[in-house]
């Protein structure tokens, strides 16, 4: 009997898994590899092949005065809907795991509604509720529409973290004479930062990449970044797009990666 | 326990509840009630209550027919996430590679890329100009580029390019959840590796299975922007219809009678899905 029978990582079936887990990762990344290539395609139309390196579209891209005010928008929106959105999920996070109430279960279970509903039905809704209450569409609606994407994913994270956060610390605090905000403010928060910063990070992605319910809320006349790359993408395939869509990866993807660093430091910092 | 200490939990949660009811529930109660109002013409409703959405969603077979295609595609999309999910999923929990954190990262990379540009990405390789059409052209095998982009198949290409990682990590945390000595124990009783995998393994990893081909479902059934962008207007879908509706048309009441039975479908799938497996199986793969 070899020494370990469990092991099921040889053979020509572990070789066929290999060479198929290959497959799907080069099927999840080569587009996304396209776009940033293409983007540096000194030809006219977007595709291949390619002609030459050149940086003009991302050149053509900053004297673009569209993209560059929904760059803006979505910036706010993301980074407003973040502060209030992760705000109001730790406190609720903070009741669900530290506090018994009747009807817990059921408010549980609304609290993560948002993820469930389908984004469609939450967007129709929502420009339901304004034409029914006869106001317009302003940014404050889509903000508002974005919390309550987000608010089941910040609750979440909070709450995984909260529950490993000891209570004797909190415990101690308030013997010690501290009211409930110093406990909070003093032994909590310092022991939730990595949650929050992830949570903060989180909202902002979701928000910023928000197309679907984001089509319906936004006000006629502002463009957000994806429904910007959609109305270009219904023009024409310019080469254009693909450098835009290569700053957005940049963006998305680095912003994550360094908050993931700068939470890995504090949680260090906070042991 | 004090009535101060009985109020703080519901203080710490007002605003929450306070932004989902006005944010949620209401919009999906007036939501209800508009889906019997009266259409007059386009923008233009009449307040007062009428079945007639109800019944031309009923006996219009155009609804069905967006209705049968949306669940068929939907559909067809979770099986095809399932095939070809469930390989790196098991690779990722059995290996002994040492980076396997790495491999983990790719697949919570794509979270972080916008949906938009993901979709849009397929362009560039489906494309008359894109990477497969020049490479056979180049090679001679075909004269005539192939139309492959503005196809369902298309639009089911990108929907599984963005739900694969749910489906992946669904799996993955199954599988990590088996007890090795299991498996151990089934080869030293003679299974081959092959009667190990379908014996043992794959029916403990059914639940994140499942899990993941509801994910898919619902996801895929509710998407309209992936049609929009890789479909043609022959390939448009549920959301699509609720979409034009509403925004095209203004016809109100039936958009929001369209949009009462896309929620009543999914909400239906999902509720089944929250019951068996438990909501938090869902996110433990995007949280770590």
């Amino acid at each position: 009997m070899s020494p370990s029978a469990s092991d099921v990582t040889s053979g020509w079936g572990w070789q066929a898994v290999k060479v198929l887990t290959i497959l799907v990762y080069i099927f999840m990344f080569a587009p996304i590899l396209a776009v940033v290539i293409l983007s540096f395609n000194d030809s006219m139309f977007g595709g291949f092949p390619m002609t030459g390196f050149s940086l003009r579209w991302y050149e053509k891209l900053m004297g673009n005065e569209a993209v560059l005010r929904a760059f803006r928008t979505s910036l706010w929106v993301a980074l407003v809907t973040s502060v209030i959105c992760t705000t109001l999920g730790i406190m609720a996070a903070m009741a669900l795991v530290r506090y018994e109430f009747p009807g817990k279960q059921l408010v549980n279970t609304m609290v993560i509604a948002p993820a469930l509903v389908p984004e469609t039905v939450l967007g129709v809704g929502l420009l339901l509720l304004i034409r029914w209450a006869q106001e317009p569409r302003t940014l404050g609606l889509m903000v508002a529409g974005h919390i309550m994407l987000a608010l089941p994913y910040v609750v979440l994270v909070v709450q995984a973290r909260l529950i490993g956060i000891k209570r004797v610390y909190e415990e101690a605090a308030l013997s010690l004479g501290a009211n409930r905000f110093h406990t909070f403010r003093e032994v909590t928060l310092p022991l939730l930062m990595p949650a929050i910063v992830a949570s903060m990070l989180l909202v902002f992605t979701i928000s910023f990449d928000n197309i679907t319910a984001s089509m319906f809320w936004r006000p006629s006349g502002v463009e957000t970044m994806p429904t910007q790359i959609l109305s270009m993408l219904k023009i024409s395939i310019s080469p254009e797009i693909n450098a835009l869509g290569t700053l957005m990866i940049v963006i998305t993807v680095g912003v994550p990666l360094l908050g993931g660093a700068l939470a890995r430091m504090l949680a260090r910092g906070a042991k | 326990m004090t009535a101060a200490e009985a109020r703080r939990p519901w203080l710490l949660l007002a605003p929450t509840l306070l932004a989902l009811l006005v944010l949620m529930v209401l919009p999906i109660c007036i939501m209800l009630l508009f889906s019997f109002y009266e259409f007059v013409t386009g923008g233009v409703e009449r307040e007062v209550l009428t079945t007639a959405n109800w019944h031309e969603f009923f006996t219009d077979s155009y609804y069905h027919y967006f209705l049968w295609k949306t669940v068929r595609v939907a559909g067809i999309t979770a099986v095809l996430c399932a095939v070809m999910g469930y390989p790196p999923a098991y690779f990722i929990a059995m290996t002994h590679f040492k980076h396997k954190w790495l491999l983990l990262l790719l697949l919570i990379v794509p979270f972080w890329i916008s949906f938009t540009i993901r979709t849009f990405s397929w362009i560039n390789i489906l494309g008359e100009q894109g990477v497969i059409n020049v490479v056979l052209l180049k090679l001679g095998i075909i004269s005539e580029p192939l139309r492959m982009l503005y196809t369902e198949g298309a639009v089911i290409m990108g929907m599984i390019h963005f739900l694969l990682p749910y489906m992946i990590l669904n799996v993955y945390v199954s599988l990590e959840g088996i007890d090795r000595n299991l498996i151990s124990a089934a080869r030293t009783l003679g299974c081959t590796n092959w009667q190990a995998f379908r014996e043992v393994t794959l029916p403990l990893s059914l639940p994140g299975l499942m899990a993941g081909l509801l994910l898919c479902f619902v996801l895929a059934a509710g998407s309209y922007v992936t049609p929009e962008i890789l479909g043609s207007g022959r390939d448009a879908l549920f959301g699509n219809l609720i979409y034009d509706t509403i925004m095209g048309q203004l016809n109100w009441p039936m958009g929001a009678t369209l949009s009462m039975v896309l929620l009543v479908l999914l909400g239906a799938v999902a509720a089944v899905y929250s019951r068996y497996m438990g909501l938090s199986r869902m996110f433990k793969g995007l949280s770590r």
